[in-house]
This record gives C-alpha cells, structure tokens and sequence, in this order.
C-alpha cells in the first residue's frame, strides 16, 4: 500500500514535471511584416494590432472568426439610443501589479485617437464616442446619433494604463518601460528589424499561454522565410507563399493550417469619366468610355474565369468571389453565387452593348500587396484579350500604386481607368467594405473613401445609411445584405476571390487561423 | 580577307605579313575557350534575334498566354497544342519562347546602357584626369555625388516619374554605372599622363586630342574592359534584381532578369524549371561576355604582348 | 597635405549640400505616404487628419526649409512609420551593416588577392583556370539567386548554418556586434560572403590582370636580371603595382556594399539599414530615406579621400593636389 503511494507520488511528480517541462517551453515565430511600433495606438496597422493583442487586451475581443468576445468587459449593450453601458472586469491587474479599471479605459479613449506623428490613428474607431466613467467597473460610451457598432469598433482599441500608459510617449513603450498591458504575455526586449521577445503573464485573467516565452522574428521574404521553418531555426511561419504549399503539404515534418481571411480580392472601374485614361479604341483612338455601360460590366464579370485564378494563380488557396465577404460573416447575402464563367455571353454582352470588337484598356494593380497579386492582375488581363477587350498589364510597388489609385490624376481624382484592389473588413462585418467601396463618394459625410470607381447609386446609399443607424442586428443583417445584391447587380465592383491565408508550423504545433490574418502566439497549440 | 588571298599567292603563310585586324583575329582564336565562348556568344545572339520565328508562342500577346498552361513540368503539351521542351512560368508562358524573348531584352538592356554608360564615363573620366585642376575637381565631386545614389533608390524613383519601361531602366543602368567607368578611367589615366612618353608626345607639340586618343586612352583599355564586362555582366544582373524589388521591367513582357525573379519564389516548391532554365540561361550569356571579354583585353593589351 | 585634405572636405560639404536638395525633391516626387500609412477604413477626415500631423500639407519649399533648419541643429526629421527621430532609427540600424560590409570586404581581400595573384602568376595552370571560370560566376548570378541557394544549401540541407537573423550578439565599445559570439559568426557567415562574392570575382580579376601585366613591364624584367628572388618581385614591386587598381575598386566597394546590401539584408533577415531604406522606400518613409542618403553622402566623401590618400602612399606619381597645369 505504501509503495503504490510512493509510486503513484512519484507518477504524478514526473507528471508535474513534464507539464512544467512543457509549459517552459520557447515559441519561435517568423512574421511575414513587422509592426512598426510596441506603442499599441501608434499605427493601426495590421501587423502593429496583431503584436499588441499579445501585450494588452481589448474591452471585447474578437476570436478566430472576428465574433464578438467578453475580453475586459464583460457585458456591453445599448441602455438608450445614444449610450452604451460596458460592464468592467473585476480583479484583472496589469503586468507591473496595477489594479485595472474605469480609469484606465477613460484615459484610452482620450490617448488613442491622438498620438503625436502618428501616421495611422484609432480615432477612425472612436470619433463621436465619448467614455464617461460612472463608477470603477462601469463605463458609459455616449455618442451622437444611434451607433450599432459600439462593440466592433471597441474591439479594435488596446487598453492601457492610466499610471503607465496615457502619459508614456511611443519611445517609452518602444523601450519597453511603458508596454505595460493586462494581455497574456509581457514584454522581454525589442530590436527592430531582427526580434521581439516576451515571457508568459502568469497572473492572465484568461486562458494561461502554453508557451513560457515567445519569440517573434520578421522574415519578410518568403523563400527565406520558408527555410528558416526548414532548417529548423523558427517554429512557425505566417504567410507561405502559395507557391510552396504543394512542397510543404508533402513534408512529413511541417504541418500546415489554412484559414480564409475577411479579405476580398476586386476590380473597380471608372464610372465617373466621360472619357476614361487608360480606356481606348483598339487603335488607340479615344471613345466613350464603355465601363460606364452596365452589360460591359457584367461582361467583363462574365469573362473571368474564377476557378482558374483559384486553380492555377492561386494553387487552390482562394475562394471564388461573388460578393464583399465570405460567408459566415455577418451581414452577407445568402443569394449571391461568384458570377458563373461565360466568355460567349461575355462577347454577345459586349456586342449588344456596341462594341462587338471591343477596346483595349489597361489594368493596373500592385505587385508587392496582395497574396499574388501581379499574378492575378495578368491572369485577368489574359481573360479579357480572349473576350476582344485588349488588356495591358501594370503593375507597380504599392508605394506608388495606392497613390496614383486613390488621387493621382491631375485633379486629384483616382487616375486609373481598372484596377485590382484588395479589402479587409477589419470590423468583421459588411457595412465596413458596403461603406468605404460602395457608397457614393462623399468627403464631408466620410463614406466612399476607397470608392475609385466612384460608382454612385442613391438608392443602394439609402440602405447602407439606414444599415448603419439600425441598432437591430436582425434588421441591419437584412439591410447590409440587401445592399450587398444591389451593388453586385448593378456591378458596381467585381469580386474575385477570397484570400485564404495558411500558416506553417512544425508537426505537432498547430496554428488555429484567423479571418483577420493575424499571427498570434495564443492561437498556437500543440496537437 | 579575300584581298589577303588574292594579294598572296601562298595564304597559308600569309599570317606573316598581315594587317592589325588579322593579327588581332588570329590572336583572338588562339586560345580555345575564347574562341568556343563567342561562338556560343554568336550563338545566343542569332537565336534571340530570331525568337519571333522560331519560338512556338509569342509569350508577350496575353492573348496566346493562357494560365491554365502555368506552371507545367518540362516536356508538357501546352493547350494550344505545341509542346514545352522547357516547361512553362506561373502565368502559363512557354519557358523556351519566354526565354528567347527575355534574352533579347536583357541583352539590348545590357549592351545599350553598357555602352552609353561606358561612352559617357570615359570622356567624363578623361576630361577630368587631362585637364586637371578646377575641371577635375568638379567632375569628380559629381562622380562621389553620383555613387553615393543606390541603385534601387533611382530606379523607383525614375520609375515613379517615368513609369516602367526598358528606356527607363536603361537610364536607370545608365545613370548607376557611368560613374564607375569615369573613377576607373581616371585612376589609370592619371597615371598614364605622368609617364615620360605622354610628356615626350606633349613635347613633340602633339594636340591634346591626339595624346589623348592616341596614347593615353589605349593605354586604358585593358582595366576598361574588365570593368566593362563586370558591368555589363552586372547591368543584367542588376535589371534582374530590380525585378526582384519589384520596380524592374513589365511583367507582362519579361526580360531574362524578370523570368528569374519570377521564379525565385518557386525555387523551394520543387519547380526548379522556372527559375533555373532562365537562370541558366543567363549565366550562358553573362560567362560568353565575360569570356570574351577576357581575350579582347589579353590580345589588346599592348603590354601582354610576347 | 593638409590643404588637400581641408578642401577636400569643403567640397564634401558642397557635395552634402547639393545632395539634400536633389534627394529631397526626388523623393518628395514618388508616391504618396499617406495612401501607404493610413488605415484602409479611415475616412476622408481621418486622411486630412494625418496630412496635417506630418506636415505633408506644407508648400514643398517649406517643407524643405524646416528639414534644413532642423538638419543644422541634428535634426533629420522623424520617421513617417516609426514616429523616432530617422537619424536615431539609422544609427540604431547601422552596426549590423557595417559589421556585415566590413566582413565582405575582408573576404574580399582574404580570398581574392591570393587567388588573383596565383592565377596571374600561373596563367596556364588548370588551377588558374578554374579560379578564372569561378570568379566568372561570381558576378553572373543575381545575388538574390545565390543567397537563397546558399540558404539552401548550407541551412535547409546540410544544416550547418543558421538560415537567417543576426543571432547573439555582444557589446563591445557601446555597439552590438555579432563578431564576439560564435553564435553571432555563424549567423554572419552566409550573409557576409553571400554579399562579398561580386567583390571577391572582381578582386581576383583586378589581381591577376594587374600581375600579368606587372610582370611583363621593364622594372620587374630589371630586377630579375638583377637577381632579386621571386617572392621579393612579387610582393614588393608586383604587389605596388596592383595595389592601386585594387583599392580604388574596394574604395568604392565598401561604400556600396553598404548601401547596396539592401538585397542580401532582405534575404537574410538581416537587421541593417539596407533593409531598413528598402522597407522605408517601399513605405514612402521620406524622412528616414533623405536621412540615410545624406549619410551615405557623407560615408562616400570620407572614403573616397582615404581612397585619393592610400593612392598617394602606393603611388608617388599621384600627388594629391588639386592644381591646374
């Protein structure tokens, strides 16, 4: 009886012992961008947001899907039209020891929009909002005029502290004495362009970290990237470039984890100019330009053909497009299928619409942003030459690209005449692309802003307006999908595929992907 | 040389009493390697002259480029029927034609900027070390001036003003190279001009232009074509590495320095024949030049001489 | 001497001078930052917003004015992207590069001198020949090609090396240096002669041309005849003789290596400032790619006078003057 004792105490030491073996274990991950910053609020870039999840939390997170999580509130919900009242976690301290509380939230709100050079604030999530502490575990948000998306736009702002935090310049946080968060790993050391370093919080309010500490290196070109994970010197890798999947699936030693991401691959076109740039007859002389023409639109739809650009750009790592997020995703449209491929009625389209030898017109896309992108751009301009429509290609660095793309002409309009953009609804929802891509342009009202095409209906702006005051999510699901159908058929923008992202890992580790294409070190586990 | 024949009646000792030319031939094909490299040098330019005839696609009509046919191991049959002895890139072009037209591309890249380059760096090069003083100084400074510009910065930088384009790139080779022609030669020329002959030449009441061209510039061209044919070398490696930034020449018509970068991301996926037949292929054409180059320098070179 | 030396760094300073402008103004002519910086879901306000905050609004003149004011007190702006001052992001950024540049260059000289010499000594030897055919394809290969080979090779298949990053490092007069820990040599390795090859082919090519022409040349004939022992011809006399082209190929070299090591920086994950003015080119950061440009100006000018100064030492011919005839 005393021996099984002994033996069963020394099974369970060497049990603790092997957890605690493994749970000492380093996490090695190679990022395909490097933040810019530690100070969480300084850029609101992806890569920037994803390695601040890691220090400091949201009020609400998102999970792997980008729905709606209790994060360090625990409750939110509208108590009138213009007031949202978040319930604050109790007991949660930051890293140095520090309580969490309203304070801390109140003095976010006040920091976050307005860090000094920042080049990309969060005042675009909290413009209109003001935090009103009511006492240490609650906090009023008050906006204006009804606002449904508290919770979304909320789930993007880091949470600092108010004795560390809120007064700390980006400096201070870069070096580490302010990059003091509640999240579920805490700050070692940062040298920019070669590794970041973080050890587990013990005392995380949430799930506990499997990996004690946590090295994030960034390997910004893909080859190098793929044999740093090879020759065993990373863990894990974000981004494989689609060209090594195939070779990878095949390596008994790498484990592969895909996810499709809230991205949407898609061409604007000029409808707003009588006369488009890049637009011309076949001989080069000019014509009106035929975008503005619906059945070319939808010709031009007709004429990609998908699951090749799928198949054979993307090597199968795509999802055909046939509207502004994939399913699953709040506010799609259940009726939507990718436009079918048809290059005989794409020709007989063209020729009811006047131009039964086409025109010739070019394509312009980045070469450096998008998972394939120069790739994709060719791939289209291929299709539409078979179609009669003579299709050049160019492509440039996305630094000259957006630009151009966005106010490049003379007049400070978008230059080109077609183009291949990509969107990522950060907010994991349809009013953020229905917004920014589909309204009517309008500078004052802040809608249309990446609309290039600068197509404009009164109407479908009507339903993307009330969408956005309805505070019913039933209802506005309804109204974003309904708007989501009409800009489809009036192809004001032609979706072509859903990037899927894949992550490689040693066998054995496994990444749980995530819609919003971040790489994080929690969402790393061991099979 | 049919007048050689014809003036002699035994051409085979011909060699003998011969003019420079023939000299210079026959010393030229004395060394086998040389000889072999030029004729595949020849070799590679007649084919990529002849690309539009002779290749079954016309990888640069987007209209006889199908992506359906991307990616295709060597040996494969393409849709429309031919088959790809050399296998086929990601956008579905024809690696052999791809690289028949890439070659002419990159070889009228490099020999264009190679020469301007080289035209402009020596006369910059020898006005500076001949006339000394002021001149010098100035063109020097521009020289360092001219260095000190990476190349990568000015070609996105012209790209940006000027848009892609091969004249861009040439501009852009150009401008990142003369420099290096215009330090070298005035570093030998330097040299050359205080030697006693020059100063026997001057004596003699020689015009400037005469020395110049007549003595010191021959005296200049054995370190000239070294770096001559590093550069040109070089001048196709760079274009390919600009593709590899992203700011090189359009996609759509790929020169040999585009098809490798293109393929730089399939090295690791088992695709070899995408980056290594264009790889290959300029490594062919790079170690001709440079061959070639290394004779020309050894039989010109007046000091060499036995 | 000394006269040569202070005008020649006057005239560095015209050069500095003359290269802010051009740089500046070039720079400001690409693209636009704030299409790269802001958030996609930022509305117009929002882009109005950081015009403002980057003083990008400003007439360009003025924003040239105030780069010059803040430049005579130190100051070269703050990065767009990194919101520190750009001056301290690339000096931050610097020791990495120079460390690997530094090492290239002695690879440079450690492989290609001996190699050339033997090769211009023993033109015939099959050995030469091989070493001619090598240096061949030292330059013929991209460099981006030849550093994921090597990757390739050493890392991912015979796993000798590590594949990327800088690996430890240690401090040593107040720098990071990976040259004091072997972990940081063997992270070092790859990148350096990944980066040193082109220098190394054109070392060996300078060396042989410049030895098979010294010893065709009279006074090597005369000291011969003199009965002076080979190894003395060859280090003193063949040695002075080559010495010149050499240097001035290096002189030149060690200055683009580190501006042109952007390359082999991105493939290796190395962190230095090539990589750092890629990605601030790539990302419009104007401020940080005027600063470094303006340091490298300054690198070129100093080296170029070490250059002009180690050529008067090898060659007396050379006087370092500036005079006119």
């Amino acid at each position: 009886m005393k021996k099984t004792t002994t033996m069963l105490a020394a099974a369970a030491g060497v049990l603790a012992l092997s957890v605690s073996v493994a749970s000492a274990e380093k996490l090695v991950i190679g990022l395909a961008s490097e933040p810019t910053s530690l100070d969480p609020h300084f850029h609101n870039l992806g890569p920037n947001n994803a390695m601040s999840l890691h220090i400091f939390d949201r009020l609400i997170n998102q999970d792997e899907k980008q729905r709606l999580m209790p994060g360090l509130a625990v409750s939110w919900e509208p108590i009138d039209d213009l007031t949202w009242e978040f319930k604050l976690r109790e007991g949660v301290t930051f890293h140095d020891g520090s309580a969490f509380n309203a304070d801390d939230v109140v003095c976010t709100v006040e920091r976050a929009p307005d860090v000094p050079n920042s080049p990309a604030s969060f005042g675009t999530y909290l413009k209109g909002k003001t935090a009103v502490k009511i006492d240490d575990y609650t906090v009023h948000f008050v906006t204006e005029e009804p606002y449904p998306l508290m919770g979304n736009d909320l789930s993007t702002v880091p949470i600092i502290s108010d004795e560390t935090g809120c007064s700390a310049s980006t400096e201070d946080f870069n070096a580490g004495t302010a990059a003091i968060g509640t999240g579920p790993f805490m700050f070692e050391s940062y040298t920019p362009g070669d590794s970041i370093v973080m050890s587990r919080n013990d005392g995380y309010w949430g799930d506990a970290p499997a990996w004690s500490e946590v090295e994030f290196r960034p390997l910004t070109s893909g080859p190098s990237r793929v044999a740093a994970l090879l020759a065993g010197d990373v863990d894990m890798i974000a981004g494989v470039p689609t060209t090594d999947i195939t070779t990878l699936e095949g390596n008994d030693e790498i484990q592969l984890s895909q996810g499709v991401s809230n991205r949407v691959i898609y061409l604007h076109m000029d409808q707003f100019r009588e006369n488009s740039p890049f637009v011309t007859a076949k001989d080069g002389s000019e014509i009106t330009n035929p975008l503005m023409d619906v059945r070319v639109r939808q010709a031009i739809s007709m004429a990609i053909n998908r699951d090749a650009i799928v198949e054979r750009v993307m090597e199968g790592v795509a999802i055909s497009a046939g509207q502004l997020l994939p399913e699953g995703f709040f506010g799609v449209s259940e009726n939507l299928e990718p436009v079918a491929y048809d290059p005989e009625g794409a020709k007989a389209l063209l020729a009811e619409a006047g131009y039964p030898d086409g025109f010739a017109m070019t394509i312009h896309g980045p070469n450096d942003r998008y998972i394939n992108d120069a790739k994709i751009a060719e791939a289209i301009a291929q299709m539409l030459t078979r179609i009669g429509i003579e299709t050049a290609v160019e492509t440039m660095p996305r630094s000259v690209y957006f630009g151009r793309a966005s106010r490049g002409s003379p007049d400070g309009l978008p230059e080109f005449s077609f183009i291949l953009v990509g969107w990522g609804a950060g907010s994991g929802e349809a009013s953020s692309p229905l917004k920014s891509l589909i309204h009517t342009h309008n500078a004052d009202a802040g809608f249309g802003a990446s609309n290039r095409g600068r197509h404009s209906d009164p109407e479908i702006d009507a339903v993307i307006e009330e969408a956005l005051r309805t505070v019913d999510d039933a209802k506005r699901q309804d109204l974003l999908a309904k708007a989501t159908e009409m800009a489809i058929e009036n192809v004001a923008i032609i979706p072509t595929h859903f990037q899927v992202n894949t992550w490689a890992a040693k066998t054995g580790l496994r990444y749980i992907a995530r819609t919003d294409e971040y790489t994080l070190a929690i969402g790393v586990v061991k099979d | 040389m049919t007048d050689a024949t014809t003036e002699y009646p035994a051409p085979g000792v011909a060699a003998k009493v011969e003019t420079p030319f023939q000299r210079f031939t026959a010393e030229f094909l004395e060394s086998r390697v040389a000889t072999a490299a030029l004729m595949l040098l020849l070799l590679i330019i007649v084919l990529a002259v002849l690309a539009p005839w002779i290749t079954p696609q016309d990888p640069y009509d987007l209209a006889q480029v199908d992506v359906l046919d991307g990616r295709l191991p060597p040996g494969s049959e393409a849709f429309a029927g031919y088959t790809m002895w050399l296998g086929s890139d990601g956008a579905g072009r024809d690696l052999f034609s791809a690289i028949l037209y890439g070659l002419r591309i990159s070889l009228s890249v490099g020999v264009a900027s190679g020469v301007i380059a080289l035209t402009i760096g020596m006369a910059v090069g020898l006005l500076a070390a001949y006339t000394g003083g002021r001149t010098e100084a100035v063109i020097m400074r521009v020289v360092d001036l001219q260095l000190s510009f990476p190349a990568a910065l000015v070609a996105l930088m012209l790209v940006a003003i000027l848009g892609k384009g091969i004249e861009n790139i040439i501009l852009a080779l150009v401008v990142a190279q003369w420099a290096y022609y215009a330090r070298t030669v005035r570093g030998t020329a330097l040299v050359e001009r205080r030697k006693e002959y020059v100063e026997a030449a001057a004596c003699l009441g020689l015009s400037s232009p005469r020395i110049i061209f007549r003595h010191i510039l021959p005296n200049c061209l054995a370190p000239l074509i070294v770096v001559g044919t590093v550069q040109t070398a070089s001048a196709i490696s760079l274009e390919a590495t600009l593709s590899f930034l992203g700011v090189g020449l359009p996609q759509t018509e790929p020169s040999l320095g585009v098809l490798i970068a293109n393929g730089f991301e399939y090295m690791l996926s088992g695709r070899y024949w995408i980056s290594v037949f264009p790889g290959l292929a300029l490594l062919l054409t790079v170690v001709s030049i440079n061959l070639v180059g290394d004779q020309l320098r050894d039989v010109l070179n007046p000091r060499l001489k036995k | 001497m000394t006269v040569f030396v202070i005008r020649r760094l006057m005239q560095a300073v015209l050069v500095v001078i003359l290269m802010s402008v051009i740089v500046f103004f070039g720079v400001n002519v690409v693209g636009n930052p704030v299409d790269m910086l802001v958030s996609p879901d930022a509305d117009q306000a929002e882009i109005q917003a950081t015009i403002e905050r980057l003083g990008l609004d400003r007439p360009i003149l003025e924003q040239y004015w105030l780069f010059v004011k803040g430049a005579l007190q130190g100051d070269l702006g703050n990065s767009f992207i990194f919101g520190e001052p750009a001056l301290k992001l690339i000096l931050q950024y610097m020791p990495a590069t120079l460390e690997l540049a530094f090492t290239s260059l002695i690879l440079a000289i450690v492989f290609g001198i001996p190699l050339g010499l033997f090769a211009g000594l023993y033109p015939d030897q099959p050995v030469s020949k091989a070493i001619m055919a090598g240096s061949i394809l030292g330059f013929s290969l991209p460099t981006f090609w030849v550093g994921l080979m090597m990757i390739i090779l050493f890392a991912v298949e015979l796993g000798w090396l590590p594949s990327t990053g800088r690996g430890d490092t240690a401090m040593f007069l107040g720098f990071e240096t990976s040259l004091l820990t072997l972990d940081g040599l063997s992270h070092l390795l790859l990148p350096a002669l990944n980066l040193a090859l082109l220098n190394i082919s054109l070392v060996i090519r300078l060396t042989r041309a410049g030895v098979r022409e010294a010893m065709g040349q009279d006074y090597v004939k005369f000291a011969r005849a003199k009965g002076l022992s080979t190894r003395r011809i060859i280090f003193v006399h063949v040695m002075k003789n080559i010495m010149i082209p050499v240097v001035t190929v290096l002189g030149l070299e060690f200055g683009s290596l580190i501006a042109f090591s952007v390359v082999t920086e991105t493939i290796f994950a190395w962190p230095g400032m090539g990589k750092l003015l890629i990605d601030s080119i790539l990302q419009l950061d104007r401020p940080v790619v005027v600063a470094y440009l303006m340091i490298i100006v300054l690198f070129f000018v100093i080296i170029n006078l070490i250059v002009d100064i180690l050529y008067s030492v090898l060659d007396p011919r050379v006087r370092l003057q500036d005079q006119g005839q």
